[in-house]
């Protein structure tokens, strides 16, 4: 009886498998997946529209809280947009020390990734040493910027801390340390027969596939699309420093691993680059508080593809509208046709495969059922519409929420 | 291709010193600079309240308590650790610290008060350009 | 009548077990952490996470079949235990013993594989019953070569009973390097039968949760897990009965540290083994055991019956 043997079965929004919510239902015939429904929106926390209401430098911090791994990418997306609308030039080591950063960045992301990876498929061993090496380049951060995540280290015009000669050697220090360690793991990645029989022929993304669905970094430059920001369209310090990029035509998750370990050795590069041919000067120019009129978009290779920045200004301390376009957003419509035809034990790797940071993407809502009639509500009334709807399938949040309160009382 | 490639590593790593450490029973150490809890320094404040107007979460309030002297009341559960009003003071009365073991059962502990305080000081007052609570 | 209860209930009976259960899956976890560059859980770990869940809530989901959703943890343990009574460990002799009952160990083994196949079907949750079934699948992989290589060793003993092919062996230590062969085939296939990683299959925590001990909590968790830790120390003292018992000749209480030692040895190969692979698919999982566990199996059983002709 074969059709008994189909159903639905929900991976998420909370799973194991899932780092950050997010809801794939996939149909199933034995081990075998048929088909999947993508639904976004569990981590959409109104980040376009609360920057409307703050001036541009209380903005810059919330943009750079949208995602935790690539926070100096938000950041930097968005003061480049909004640095090109009021024709700011920004002095040469503030270039050079962004571009260290966003490389650092670059280096903790894929590390993490790589552990992810190996969690993913049962390597816990991968795990633990991809992110005790990690913590060399956490540390490094710890020192120039004063957190680990969440640098904080642009402001508009250029940056807030400097890079001291002390730092410098600290930081190539731990380059050399980096890159053994990476060699070390491109053995293991191309040897470990265990690794290349779950890796390889899963998840598969041929290049018209790619280009169809306009998929970005690593996850399209695994497929042999040739294209990277950093060289297209080279923002920051890119245009000075020499690297290649790296693309690969396994077109599968085997390929996704070694373009990512590869652009690890590459990041080694340009950060000891950088790192001599810094220029001494100005760390930053006075930026007035109020940006004239004017729209701007900007672009950026964040760790996990092409990141979107949209600033509007009318002329006020606070911009007029902000939109942000993660990576991960244009990579997750990949996602079903990578899994056409495949197994369900190897679901979770495939959407680890493209590094999927859900608190990037989320910046909308989507309607499952659209209405016909249009109609604008205020804040109370949606609140009363809320209250409505709960309240009609039996849920009374009154209740709930006076008992809450006597329990934070007794606390 | 042979399984069990990284079997070398591995029990090298079996006599070497673990790389985690046994917090809490050994200290952390933040590096130096780390943005961590807040410091206010009454003595230097002059109210112009700049560190008002840029925070991003509205964490910190300034209130007068005497004649050129003023409090500073930081809601450290809002506070995002930026350092945007250390830049931006033009006394540098404020510095971070390294603190960083900052968890609380009690959200009210968090907000804590620098300065002296008038016998009926308000902890909340409303001031111009913070950005909405909601 | 006094020492028969001491026997079955504190040793070598259910509390031995219990104890060395526990003490194995700590010992376990310890290297696994300590090769991995990490600190690793205290020695009482194991003893406060089932003191922990003996005092948690059961909680049953409604569309599940009460009665053998708690019935099935109990078969499993029960027969794990049953199992242990039979293989030789004091004195070169077990708490039971008839002509025969290495098939029946063998047996009351693939019963707790079974038992967390009911208990995860019905438990009707859709991550359970794929566990279930996955570890079904698997059992058909494994066995095979478990018992041919386990039954080639008990040929050239030419005898079918445990205690007696222990003394085999003990007696004529040489004979122990022609089964070799068979004994990395059964240390692999018990990766498949204890579940542990490459063939973790069943229990994949980042692909279907748990497994088929999905639904479970409180006390039948507890004893599920009491179940795994005792099908190790069951499985690991088998195939050190089977393949090397050395300590066997010697006076009782130097030959059952020995038989310890070489149950530590086999745990922590097996933690090891653990460390170095990543996880399987279950199809390849089945393709690498038909196309490379049998075989060898099978040579080794061969092996064997060539030696006992030119033996005797």
């Amino acid at each position: 009886m074969p059709n008994s043997r189909k159903f639905k079965i929900p991976i998420g929004p909370q799973h194991p498998a899932l780092k950050e919510p997010e809801g794939f239902s996939i149909a199933l015939l034995g081990e075998k997946i048929l088909g999947l429904d993508i639904r976004l929106g569990y981590n959409h926390r109104g980040v376009e529209k609360a920057c409307e209401e703050r001036s541009y430098i209380q903005a810059m911090y919330l943009v750079e809280r949208v995602c935790g791994i690539c926070s100096h990418a938000h950041s930097t997306c968005f003061i480049q947009a909004v640095e090109e609308i009021g024709a700011i030039q920004v002095p040469k080591r503030a270039q050079y020390i962004r571009t260290i950063i966003a490389e650092l960045e670059r280096i903790h992301s894929h590390l993490l990734w790589l552990g992810v990876a190996g969690h993913e498929i049962g390597f816990d061993t991968l795990l633990m040493y991809t992110w005790r090496d990690r913590e060399v380049v956490m540390d490094l951060l710890a020192l120039i910027s004063g957190n680990r995540v969440n640098y904080g280290m642009n402001t508009f015009g250029g940056v807030r801390r400097d890079i001291t000669p002390g730092h410098v050697a600290e930081i190539l220090k731990g380059m050399d340390i980096l890159e053994e360690r990476t060699k070390y793991y491109v053995e293991v990645a191309t040897q470990e027969s265990t690794i290349i029989k779950r890796l390889s022929g899963v998840g598969v993304l041929t290049l018209k596939d790619a280009l169809a669905l306009d998929a970005v970094g690593p996850t399209s430059r695994a497929s042999g699309v040739d294209r990277d920001v950093r060289r297209d369209d080279p923002y920051a310090a890119y245009s000075e420093v020499k690297f290649d990029v790296i693309t690969d035509d396994h077109c599968d998750v085997y390929g996704r691993v070694i373009v990512r370990v590869k652009e690890l050795m590459e990041a080694y590069k340009i950060v000891r680059q950088c790192c001599q041919q810094m220029p001494e000067g100005p760390l930053t120019v006075k930026v007035p508080r109020k940006i004239p009129a004017g729209e701007a978009i900007s672009r950026y290779e964040a760790p996990r593809g092409e990141d979107v920045h949209y600033v509007k200004s009318n002329g006020g301390e606070k911009p007029e509208r902000v939109k942000i376009r993660a990576p991960t957003l244009a990579n997750v419509q990949a996602v079903k046709c990578m899994l056409k035809d495949g197994q369900l034990a190897d679901m979770p790797i495939v959407v680890a495969a493209i590094d999927p940071c859900f608190s990037c993407t989320d910046r909308l809502i989507s309607i499952a059922e659209p209405r016909k009639d249009k109609r604008v509500m205020r804040w109370d009334e949606l609140r009363d519409h809320g209250i409505a709807w709960h309240r009609a399938r039996g849920i009374d949040m009154d209740g709930l929420n006076l008992k809450f309160r006597k329990m934070l009382e007794r606390v | 291709m042979r399984p069990g490639k990284m079997a070398k590593e591995v029990l090298r790593n079996s006599y070497k010193k673990p790389a985690t450490n046994l917090y809490p029973a050994e200290a952390l150490d933040m590096p130096f600079n780390f943005r961590g809890k807040l410091n206010f320094i009454q003595e230097k404040c002059i109210g112009c309240k700049l560190c008002m107007r840029d925070c991003p979460s509205g964490a910190i309030v300034i209130n007068k308590v005497a004649d050129k002297k003023f409090q500073a009341v930081i809601d450290f559960s809002k506070c995002v650790y930026c350092a945007q009003c250390v830049e931006v003071c033009p006394k540098k009365a404020l510095e971070t610290t390294r603190d960083v073991e900052l968890a609380q059962l009690d959200i009210k502990k968090l907000k804590v008060v620098f300065g002296d305080d008038k016998p009926n000081a308000p902890s909340n007052a409303a001031a111009p350009s913070t950005p909405p609570v909601a | 009548m006094v020492a028969a209860l001491f026997a079955i209930l504190i040793f070598p009976g259910l509390l031995f077990l219990l104890t060395s259960g526990l003490v194995f899956e700590f010992i376990d976890r310890k290297t696994y952490a300590r090769l991995q560059n990490r600190v690793g859980p205290p020695w009482f770990q194991p003893l406060a996470d089932i003191i922990k869940l003996l005092a948690k809530a059961d909680v049953i989901p409604s569309a599940a079949n009460p009665k053998m959703f708690g019935l099935a943890p109990l078969f499993a343990f029960t027969a794990a235990a049953t199992a242990f009574f039979y293989i030789p460990l004091w004195k070169g002799q077990s708490l039971f013993a008839f002509e025969g009952d290495i098939i029946m160990v063998l047996y009351l083994l693939t019963i707790p594989t079974l038992a967390f196949f009911i208990g995860g079907w019905y438990s009707t949750s859709l991550f359970a019953r794929l566990g279930s079934v996955r570890a079904v699948t698997q059992l058909f992989a494994y066995e095979v070569p478990l018992f041919m290589s386990i039954l080639a060793a008990a040929l050239l003993a030419d005898s079918w009973s445990l205690e007696k092919i222990a003394l085999f062996y003990a007696h004529h230590p040489l004979y122990c390097l022609f089964n070799v062969v068979g004994f990395m085939v059964a240390m692999v296939a018990m990766l498949g039968k204890l579940e542990k990683v490459p063939f973790d299959i069943p229990e994949a925590e980042t692909e279907i949760v748990a497994g088929a001990f999905t639904e479970y909590s409180g006390r039948l968790l507890a004893l599920l897990r009491l179940t795994v830790d005792t099908e190790m120390v069951v499985c690991a003292a088998l195939l050190v009965a089977v393949f090397f018992p050395f300590g066997l000749t010697l006076p009782p209480v130097l030959g059952f540290i020995v038989f310890l030692a070489e149950l530590l040895i086999e745990v922590l190969a097996l933690s090891l083994l653990r460390t170095v692979v990543a996880r399987l698919r279950i199809d390849q999982m089945v393709e690498f055991c038909w196309k490379w566990l049998v075989p060898m199996s099978l040579f080794q059983l061969v092996l064997n019956l060539v030696l006992k002709g030119m033996l005797t």
